[in-house]
Parts: structure tokens; C-alpha cells; sequence
């Protein structure tokens, strides 16, 4: 075999290569977070001061409160919502570019990646023009006399939806529209001419086979939506907190690292487990995806 | 059945068409509406539509604040993209061409900071540079940037590199030239593209970050996107819709231009050639 007449220069290169790289993401990732979950077990004196000692009262505090069960509930329950209504959202619009004749579909496309480029803190602050009291709706509705106060819509759990929802929509619908784009037409075609309506064609062989890009689409959005706290804040009133902004409260605020460390490694495991789950079922989809070829 | 006949056709492919518009609306409505507000002269920041003056522009283009946060901002993309395409583009290199054991484990680290929360890794960096007795500093934010944004470059990198045929390196190599040599003078030029388009997009990630910003950021110091979250908190003024709608024409309207312009040139090209 080739690799047995490699010199041990020749072994050494790919290294040499890659050590920038690693040395930069094990220093400034992997310790980090090795340190973090060290903290974990310090116990907290008072703000910015803690003992290092090796004691479980930040976990006993964290899974005995129902405060921070609260939290964690609270943003599930609103990283589910979003990722679901950005499923529903743009599924269509997905189906539509991948199977559309029209001219200037690249026009759609690029029209995707256009968000990415505008800076997220500005188009998550735009939806205050739209929903705040002097926003869009509230000045069209009073202008048209249909309302006299002006609707209480910003500063909701709904509004911070919404912000999320326009911040990963453009992702679910790339991710989808690859799925989409990658089936067989002749598969379609073939349904069809087997005697299926449009609609059980779609249900039985072009849905199916576009799940693999709807299910990456769903992940990624619960998994940045579980993560933000930027969103919540400039949309969401005190209530509408999410463990985010627990985290960033608690070491910023209170400077209180032995809890605050303990709600990011909750965090992370969490995800991790939610991504850990979906490749499982990636590993089932893949059939499908192994059929479209 | 009038749909048999393709799929183009019916009333289905029609809701279709409206559901796809209305959300292309819903996706761009509110970016539309501070362009607009952005010239509004009223001395709020919402609706109504008083008249049009660029009064807002010539008051940021004062405000000293704003100003510096957008320099912080841009030199510390600048090098965050240098960086990042010099570092990723070598571990790129090692991936595709070499086989090594433990490739499995490399690659899992790279998509690393892709897939740890942000909030998670601003805590854990703010925490490793606490615990080494430190204060946060410029060098904090550079090397957190540097971490947001180097798995993104490998990735594009990554996926050009699959494409280049290796015999082109190994022609050079048998005819003499070194590794070095080799890479400079054919691998380079063929991954062009792919290295600039990592240039570009961790120069976007580092000049848009505020999730992990708000914890590496020196006391003191402004990014573009934490300023602007700042000035949120105090108030929203249409100072804001001006720098919004700035930033929106700069990043947008950047883009577009060359990839016209590129297109442009490409037509002429084969015009000439034709």
C-alpha cells in the first residue's frame, strides 16, 4: 500500500497544516468549555467571587428550582412553536422555486440570501416598525378608523416569534428547497402516470423524499432558537426571557460563574442530545435519499 | 383532471404562488419599511410619514460614537477574515489531500463552533481569559471572532478543493516544483474564488456578531451590532433607521454591484470572443 511508503515528513505535512487551526479551536473552544464545567462545581461567595471547591449545589439548585425548570420549559416550548410555523412558513415557498419553470428562479434564490447579508440586529429591530405603537399595522388600522387605541403587539411572546421566525426562515427554505431540488422527476412523472392524483403523488413520493432537508431545516431552527437572547431582548418585555438571557443575566449581571456556567453546560448538553436524536433519524432518511438516486 | 396534465397548472399551484409571494413580502416588508422611515423627518422613529429629509444621515454621520464603533468593527473584520482564510484554507488543504488517522475527529472539531451555541461559547472564552487573571481585551474579541468564523471558511474552502483535480499538483510536482511552488501557482489560483468568498463571509460574521460580542467585548468598547443594541435600550430614535438603512444599502447594495458588474464583464467577454 502507498501509505506504508510514506516518510514520516510526508505523515508529519497534514499536521503541520492543520496546527494553527486545531491549536486555535482546542485553546479558545475545548478548554473553555473544560473549564466551564470545572465551575460548576465552585461554590458562589458573592458577585464575581467564588471558592473553588468541588461541590454539587449549583446542579441540586438547578434541577430542585422550579425557576430554572421554568425557563428551560418556556424555551422549548418556544423554539418547537418557531421551528413548526417556520416548517409551515416555507415548505411552500421551497416547493414552488424547486418546481417552477419560471425564467428567473436564480432571482428567488438570490432573494434568500439577501437577509444574510443585512446585518441581524437590524432586521430583528425592523419588526418594531411593524409592530410597535407607531408601527405599520397600528398606524394603517387607526387610519382606516377600524381601531382608536393602537394594539398591544410588540413586547410579546408572539412579537419574539415572529423576530425568529424572520431571522430562519431563509435557512429553512434553502435547506428544503436542496432536498426538493434533489429528487427525480421521473419519480413524480412515474406516480402520475400510475394513476396518482397531484396530491398523493406529493404525499406519497415527493414529500417523503424532501424529508431529509425539512427535518435539517427543523433542527436548525429549534437549535438557534433554543440559543438566542438577542431576539427576546429587543422584541420580548421582561416575561418573555428566554435561557439565553438567564445565562447572560446571571454571569453578567450577577456575576454569579458557578450558576452561570451551569446553565451553559445545561444548554449545551441539551442540544447537543437534540442533535444527537435527529442524526439518528438522518441515519433512517438517508433510505430515502438513497432511493432518489 | 385539468392538473394531470403537469404540474405547473391548477388552482393548487396557484395558492401556491400567492403563498410564495406573501412571504417573500413577510421576508423583506420590514427591511423596506426603515429604509423608508430612515427619511423620515418626523422626530420619532415610527409611522406617520411627515416628509422627506436626510436630517437623520447628517446627524449620524456626527455622532462620534457611532463612528467608532463602525472602525472597531471594520478592522477587527478585516482581521478576523485575514486570519481566518490563512488558517482555514491550510486545514482545508490538509483534509482533502492527505489521509490521516483521526480525520474523523478533526472534522468533528472544526464544525465545532458551528453547532455550540453562541451564548455558550461567549461564556466559556470570557471565562478561559477570567480564569488566566485577565481583563477583557481587543485580543479577546479578535480571538473570539477568529473561532466564529474559521470552521465557515474551511467548510467553503473544503468544498472547492473537492473539485480541483489533483493531477494538475501532481504535474507541477513531477516537473520539478516544490510544495510551496506548487500551491502558489496552481492550487491558489484555482481555489481563488473559494478563498475570497471565505475572505468575505467571515468578514460578515465578525462584522454582524452580537450574541457572543456582548461577553468578549472590553469595557468600554462598541462593536457596530452591540452600538446599535445599546442605542435600542435607550430609546429607539430615527438615528437608528438611518444607521440601519446605511448598513443595509452598504452590505446589500456592495454585493449586488459587483456580482452585476462581474456579470457584465463576463458578457463582453464572450461577445468579443464570439
Amino acid at each position: 500500500m502507498a501509505v506504508s511508503m510514506l516518510t514520516a515528513a510526508e505523515r508529519r505535512r497534514p499536521w503541520i497544516l492543520l496546527a494553527p487551526t486545531l491549536a486555535a479551536l482546542i485553546l479558545l473552544m475545548t478548554v473553555p468549555i473544560v473549564i466551564m464545567f470545572v465551575y460548576t462545581f465552585y461554590t458562589f461567595k458573592t458577585a464575581g467571587v467564588e471558592t473553588p471547591d468541588f461541590n454539587l449545589g449549583n446542579w441540586h439548585d438547578f434541577f430542585t428550582d422550579s425557576y430554572y425548570s421554568g425557563f428551560l420549559v418556556k424555551t422549548a416550548r418556544v423554539s418547537a412553536i418557531t421551528a413548526l410555523l417556520c416548517a409551515v412558513m416555507g415548505y411552500p415557498p421551497a416547493y414552488f422555486i424547486a418546481m417552477t419553470r419560471f425564467r428567473h428562479k436564480w432571482l428567488l434564490l438570490l432573494l434568500l440570501i439577501v437577509p444574510f447579508w443585512i446585518s441581524f440586529t437590524i432586521r430583528t429591530f425592523s419588526w418594531i416598525h411593524i409592530l410597535g405603537e407607531q408601527g405599520a399595522i397600528n398606524a394603517g388600522l387607526m387610519a382606516l378608523g377600524l381601531i382608536d387605541q393602537p394594539l398591544q403587539m410588540l413586547y410579546t411572546e408572539g412579537s419574539v416569534i415572529m423576530g425568529m421566525i424572520h431571522f430562519l426562515l431563509p435557512y429553512m427554505i434553502l435547506n428544503v428547497y436542496v432536498s426538493l431540488d434533489g429528487i427525480d422527476r421521473n419519480l413524480i412523472s412515474a406516480a402520475r402516470s400510475l394513476g396518482c392524483t397531484g396530491w398523493q403523488a406529493f404525499r406519497e413520493v415527493t414529500l417523503p423524499l424532501s424529508l431529509p432537508g425539512l427535518g435539517a431545516g427543523l433542527l436548525l431552527s429549534f437549535v438557534l432558537a433554543a440559543g438566542s437572547y438577542v431576539t427576546p431582548q429587543i422584541l420580548g418585555g421582561r416575561r418573555d426571557s428566554l435561557f439565553g438571557n438567564l445565562i447572560y443575566d446571571t454571569i453578567m449581571k450577577e456575576l454569579n460563574w458557578p450558576m452561570g456556567t451551569t446553565l451553559s453546560i445545561v444548554l449545551l448538553v441539551l442540544l447537543g442530545i437534540v442533535s444527537v436524536i435527529y442524526s439518528r433519524y438522518m441515519g433512517l432518511s438517508s433510505i430515502y435519499k438513497g432511493l432518489s438516486r | 383532471m385539468s392538473q394531470a396534465t403537469g404540474n405547473e397548472q391548477g388552482r393548487g399551484w396557484w395558492l401556491i404562488k400567492l403563498y410564495t409571494f406573501l412571504i417573500y413580502v413577510f421576508m423583506f416588508a420590514p427591511i423596506v419599511v426603515v429604509l423608508i422611515l430612515s427619511f423620515n423627518a418626523s422626530r420619532f422613529s415610527g409611522f406617520p410619514f411627515t416628509g422627506f429629509s436626510l436630517h437623520w444621515y447628517g446627524e449620524l454621520l456626527q455622532d462620534d460614537a457611532v463612528l467608532r464603533a463602525f472602525r472597531t468593527s471594520l478592522w477587527i473584520g478585516a482581521v478576523t477574515a485575514v486570519v481566518c482564510t490563512a488558517l482555514g484554507t491550510m486545514a482545508a488543504l490538509a483534509l482533502v489531500r492527505y489521509d490521516f488517522p483521526g480525520k474523523h475527529w478533526v472534522n468533528a472539531l472544526i464544525v465545532g463552533p458551528v453547532l455550540v451555541p453562541e451564548t455558550v461559547l461567549g461564556v466559556g472564552l470570557l471565562l478561559a481569559n477570567r480564569a488566566v487573571g485577565m481583563k477583557p481585551n481587543f485580543g479577546l474579541l479578535l480571538a473570539g471572532h477568529i473561532l466564529l468564523s474559521l470552521p465557515y471558511v474551511v467548510l467553503v474552502v473544503q468544498a472547492r478543493l473537492i473539485g480541483v483535480k489533483r493531477v494538475y499538483e501532481e504535474a507541477a510536482l513531477s516537473l520539478g516544483a516544490n510544495r510551496w511552488e506548487t500551491f502558489r501557482e496552481i492550487t491558489m489560483p484555482l481555489i481563488m474564488p473559494a478563498m475570497l468568498a471565505g475572505l468575505l463571509l467571515a468578514f460578515t460574521i465578525s462584522f454582524d456578531n452580537v450574541s457572543a460580542s456582548v461577553f468578549w467585548r472590553p469595557p468600554g468598547v462598541e462593536t457596530m451590532p452591540t452600538q446599535i443594541l445599546g442605542m435600542l435600550k435607550v430609546s429607539i430614535t430615527p438615528e437608528i433607521n438611518a444607521l440601519g438603512a446605511l448598513m443595509i444599502i452598504v452590505t446589500v447594495g456592495l454585493p449586488l454591484l459587483g456580482g452585476a458588474l462581474a456579470r457584465l464583464r463576463i458578457r463582453r467577454q464572450t461577445e468579443t470572443a464570439s
